[in-house]
């Protein structure tokens, strides 16, 4: 304890040793993957919900690991605290008991997970094909510039530094255009 | 005796998240989680009490000398209630409510900082962060009224939950103009951490508040609203009002788990005005620290922390000698003289450190003064909030809901865009 | 519901004006939800046990049904059977708020019937009690109405300053509600040593605590949103209601009984009858307030200057008044109060019919809560000042 305490209080702040170990990264998927079961066998809405929220909040968990925490940031603010109010608003807006006792895999399920093992196969050829680009271990990026990084992308010079800020225009003023159209859809009078 | 590990830390200029430290993260985690129980028992009593005594009333005496062990008492009260839960209810989402309230409080507090080094953590997200879990909190509400089955908590519940919701967003758009202010120093970047916003307005030499003023002004303000928006208090309380028709989401849980509601809004206050004063008052930093610099003045604001408990000692023993003389009272009396010796002992600690620490050498005792300083400027300002949360809801009558809805969207949204405009603006031009 | 269908229930006016139509609602996008909701007798805003039934659409009120009889005691039949003397003290029961009213209404419907009049002195002694319980009345109003808003405060202010009337009245007939505190043909009881002193004293010590209740009040921006535009009545539909009190001058009308139809001393002073424009909450909280301060006028003029005298008139021991009837009404806090008396040469009236205030003006409800949120509801109804022993009698 005492060397990894003084090296520790002796390093500077921009590469930061990772506290989360592997154990981290296995507890988050795990956390995920079981989470996204529940989400689509649990018979009660909410449950579902609720269990898409952990979803999430693992994810988020796992782009902090990748030194992405303003991704992580806003993947709670707008997915966990934003996105799923909404669902949870609909939910509770629209009287879905009828559904409570529905079937919840329709008869064609050897059909899906066909689908769905076709898929992985898919992903495993690719990983094995092309294992030269999966890189060994992380790069260790600089934290502290994350936000900063992508700031200057999204914000910075077009065609210079900034290599997406016309596309971020482009993208708010089609949320502008979304959101003006869905206060017209629900006045009654304008 | 005592390990290095405790002792080479207690003088560490840097949180246990910078240092790598599980142990002291943790230890600061459980110091944090203690003092808001704490401050959250207290802020019941005086909210009772200075309630009171703005409707001529005295409040909770009998319970403890002047009622201070009314939180106490009550506390036990709830959790010896029989807990009733709706026979249509579902069950788990029902158990599970309150804790995700709860939850999403107590982790803003992992990025607040008390001092340049006490925090448990200083992720350089931080304000993100804060705004991200504090969204959280509206999931507790929504599945609260869900879970209770019933018609008028569930109505509460997305009423409190979209009043949450339109708030934030002047909420956010506030602490943007905040951080906007933090790019204004030498190094010309800004800074998402919560202590380099304090450092930035340390370095800049005035409280953000100030800045540009009005704009750092009208930013504060729109914040201090929305705040009081955010944890559903008056004059915004209307989701959980007892004279209106729909009753509040909490309706439904008695006993435990509605003071577990009361616990995360209580935290949420407090969190909520953490956060307004790191941003706008400063943070941890005393009055005037670049204007008046000299060691005597160091010396006085120093002595502030002694002079506050000696002032509340000298409360509690004048509360003695204003006792009536009558056998019935002598217990509460001599309660009431305990309390008045244990802050008596607290100041006289403290002005010993204050004393020790006044050597020019840097060591324990002065570092030891440095912090308390600190973490007791902090706390003062956050404590003028909590009384003003007070003093609201026993002033104002409240907003129907429509026009509480009118006020978060057509009245403070612009403000807070004006402001944030106005201060980029004037961050061009004035540097 | 229909319109008609609520003369039974609430014995209101169905008349033709259009403001009484039912507005059916328009044609809307997403499916409207139409629902009845109770506000049941058990409610911490109703003041009383009034049970409304509201028709909600959304938010929006569409129409509201009141319920009453919960507090029925059947005093009107009780009447019939006890003699003029011992009825006196029923009357306080009515209106417990403002009992000092009722029991001069009814003294004075008495002493009409037998045809005698009251002594100056025990005219006096009966103005400065009444007038100390308009004050005592629209204090109470005021804590309650403020309280359904939101704002705790001012009730408690009130009920303090409430205090020191209610003391007075002890200290003259020996209770602090239920007064009983005139008989017919005159007061009982002379005024105590100090009474003089106490109720000026008692006049500079209201006056500024009504000025604070305006500071809390009359210019918070919060108050005005709540109550501006709320609950609005045409003063022709509130002649068309029977609608009294100050929720008829705030509707601009001038109508007060005590400068219309002088009783007791009324007459003999100088005060103002405050009126307001637009019919809204915010105007009858103004009128109350500017009422509280004119009897305060009428208080001073009246202590200053009580004449000397004997305090009851030659009434006999037992009161049998001749045949014949009499309505006679006078202005209580919450408006026209009449009583009906028929008599029959006994001891014991034939009939005796209370016109109460509340029980007219809450007819007013329905036409005010239309198109309101069901926030606004409980406004509305502290805003008239129901008693509901006095609408159910």
């Amino acid at each position: 304890m005492n060397p990894a305490m003084n090296s520790a209080l002796n390093s500077t702040n921009s590469a930061m040793a990772p506290v989360a170990t592997p154990s981290f990264f296995y507890a988050l998927a795990a956390l995920a993957l079981i989470s996204g079961f529940l989400v689509i066998t649990r018979r009660n809405v909410v449950h579902s919900a609720l269990a898409l929220i952990v979803t999430l909040l693992s994810v988020a968990g796992l782009y902090l690991m990748l030194y992405a925490p303003f991704v992580a940031g806003v993947q709670i603010i707008v997915y966990a605290g934003g996105i799923m109010v909404l669902f949870l608003f609909v939910i509770m807006l629209v009287n879905i008991e009828r559904s409570y006792n529905d079937r919840r895999f329709s008869s064609l399920w050897p059909v899906g997970l066909g689908a769905a093992c076709a898929l992985l196969a898919l992903f495993v050829f690719a990983f094995a094909k092309g294992r030269a680009l999966f890189p060994d271990r992380l790069m260790p990026l600089s934290e502290a510039a994350n936000t900063q990084q992508i700031a200057t992308m999204l914000y910075g010079d077009a065609g210079k530094a900034g290599q997406y800020t016309f596309v971020f225009e482009i993208a708010s003023l089609l949320l502008l255009v979304a959101i003006l159209g869905a206060v017209v859809m629900t006045k009654k009078k304008i | 005796m005592i390990p290095n590990f405790i002792t080479s830390y207690l003088g560490s200029t840097l949180t246990p998240g910078e240092a790598g430290s599980q142990f002291w993260a943790l230890v600061y985690v459980f110091i944090i989680f203690a003092g808001v129980s704490v401050a959250v028992m207290s802020m019941n009593w005086l909210e009772r009490k200075a309630l009171a005594h703005f409707q001529i009333r005295l409040g909770p005496m009998r319970v403890g000398p002047h009622g201070l062990l009314q939180p106490i008492a009550d506390a036990i009260k709830l959790l010896l209630k029989e807990d009733i839960i709706p026979a249509e209810a579902d069950q788990f989402v029902f158990w599970v409510a309150p804790l995700i309230g709860l939850l999403a409080a107590f982790t803003v507090y992992t990025v607040i900082p008390f001092g340049p080094s006490q925090a448990v953590s200083d992720m350089n997200i931080g304000v993100l962060f804060m705004l991200g879990v504090s969204s959280l909190g509206v999931l507790g509400i929504v599945v609260a009224g869900w879970a209770s089955n019933s018609h008028y908590p569930l109505i509460g519940a997305l009423r409190s939950s979209a009043q949450i919701v339109s708030y934030e967003v002047a909420m956010g758009l506030a602490v943007v103009s905040a951080i906007l202010m933090t790019s204004l120093n030498d190094t010309g970047t800004g800074t998402l951490s919560m202590i380099g916003i304090v450092r930035a307005q340390e370095q800049q030499g005035v409280w953000f508040i100030f800045k540009f003023f009005p704009l750092g002004l009208i930013a504060f303000i729109v914040f201090a609203i929305a705040m009081i928006a955010e944890t559903n208090r008056a004059p915004f309380d209307i989701a959980e009002a007892e004279s209106e028709l729909t009753a509040g989401y909490h309706t439904e849980y008695s006993g435990l788990r509605w003071s577990l509601f009361m616990l995360a809004e209580y935290a949420a206050m407090i969190a909520v005005s953490s956060i307004a004063v790191t941003l706008w008052l400063g943070g941890w930093l005393r009055p005037f620290p670049n204007l008046l610099h000299a060691p005597a003045w160091d010396f006085i604001f120093s002595l502030f922390p002694a002079m506050t408990f000696l002032g509340l000692a000298a409360i509690a023993f004048i509360g003695v000698a204003g006792t009536p003389a009558h056998s019935f009272l002598k217990v509460q009396k001599i309660g009431l003289a305990g309390f008045g010796s244990v802050l008596g002992c607290i100041a006289l600690l403290l002005f010993v450190l204050a004393f020790s620490g006044r050597s020019a050498n840097v060591n324990l005792g002065s570092r030891l003064n440095e912090s308390i300083g600190y973490i007791y400027w902090f706390l003062l300002k956050v404590a003028v909030f909590m009384y003003l949360f007070i003093w609201y809801r026993a002033t104002w009558p409240r907003y129907r809901f429509d026009q509480l809805m009118r006020v978060g969207w057509k009245v403070l949204l612009p403000i807070s865009l004006a402001v944030l405009v106005g201060t980029a603006i004037a961050g061009v031009l004035f540097s | 519901m229909n319109v008609p269908a609520k003369d039974s229930s609430t014995g209101g006016a169905n008349t033709s004006t259009s403001n009484l139509e039912f507005e059916e609602p328009g044609e809307t996008y997403l499916d409207s939800n139409e629902l009845i909701i109770n506000m049941g007798p058990q409610h911490p805003a109703t003041h009383g046990v009034l049970r409304v039934i509201l028709k909600l659409d959304g938010e929006r009120v569409l129409g509201s049904e009141c319920v009453i009889g919960y507090l029925h005691r059947g005093v009107e039949k009780i009447a019939e059977n006890r003699t003029y003397t011992m009825f006196n003290p029923y009357v306080d029961r009515m209106d417990y708020v403002a009992a000092v009213s009722n029991g001069l209404g009814y003294c004075e419907a008495v002493e009409k019937l037998l045809n005698v009049e009251a002594p100056p002195r025990a005219n006096y002694i009966r103005v400065i009690l009444t007038e100390l319980n308009r004050i005592a009345s629209h204090q109470l109003w005021l804590g309650t109405h403020a309280l359904d808003i939101g704002a705790m405060t001012p009730l408690f202010y009130t009920f303090r300053d409430r205090e020191e009337i209610l003391k007075i009245f002890e200290k003259y007939c020996g209770a602090r509600l239920t007064t009983h505190a005139f008989r017919i043909g005159g007061c009982q009881y002379e005024t105590y040593a100090g009474f003089e002193k106490e109720v000026k004293n008692f006049l500079t010590f209201v006056a500024p605590k009504i000025d604070e209740y305006e500071a809390l009040l009359t210019s918070n921006r919060i108050w005005m949103e709540r109550t501006k535009n709320v609950g609005v009545i045409s003063g022709p539909d509130c002649i068309a209601l029977g609608v009294t009190g100050p929720v008829l001058r705030a509707s601009g009308v001038q109508w007060d009984v005590r400068k219309a139809q002088p009783y007791a001393a009324y007459s003999e002073f100088d005060f103002d009858i405050p009126v307001g424009t637009k019919g809204d909450t915010y105007d009858r909280y103004l009128v109350r307030m500017a009422e509280m301060r004119q009897s305060l006028r009428i208080i001073e003029q009246a202590v200053n200057s009580i004449p000397e005298g004997p305090i009851m008139a030659r009434v006999p021991k037992v009161i049998k008044p001749p045949v014949g009837e009499i309505y006679h009404s006078i202005e209580s806090p919450k408006g026209e109060l009449g009583y009906f008396i028929v008599s029959d040469g006994s001891t014991q009236p034939y009939r005796l019919r209370v016109r109460p205030p509340s029980f007219v003006n809450l007819q007013a409800l329905d036409l005010m809560v239309r198109g309101l949120l069901v926030a606004d509801v409980v406004a509305v109804i502290g805003t008239i000042d129901i008693v509901l022993g006095e609408v159910d009698r």
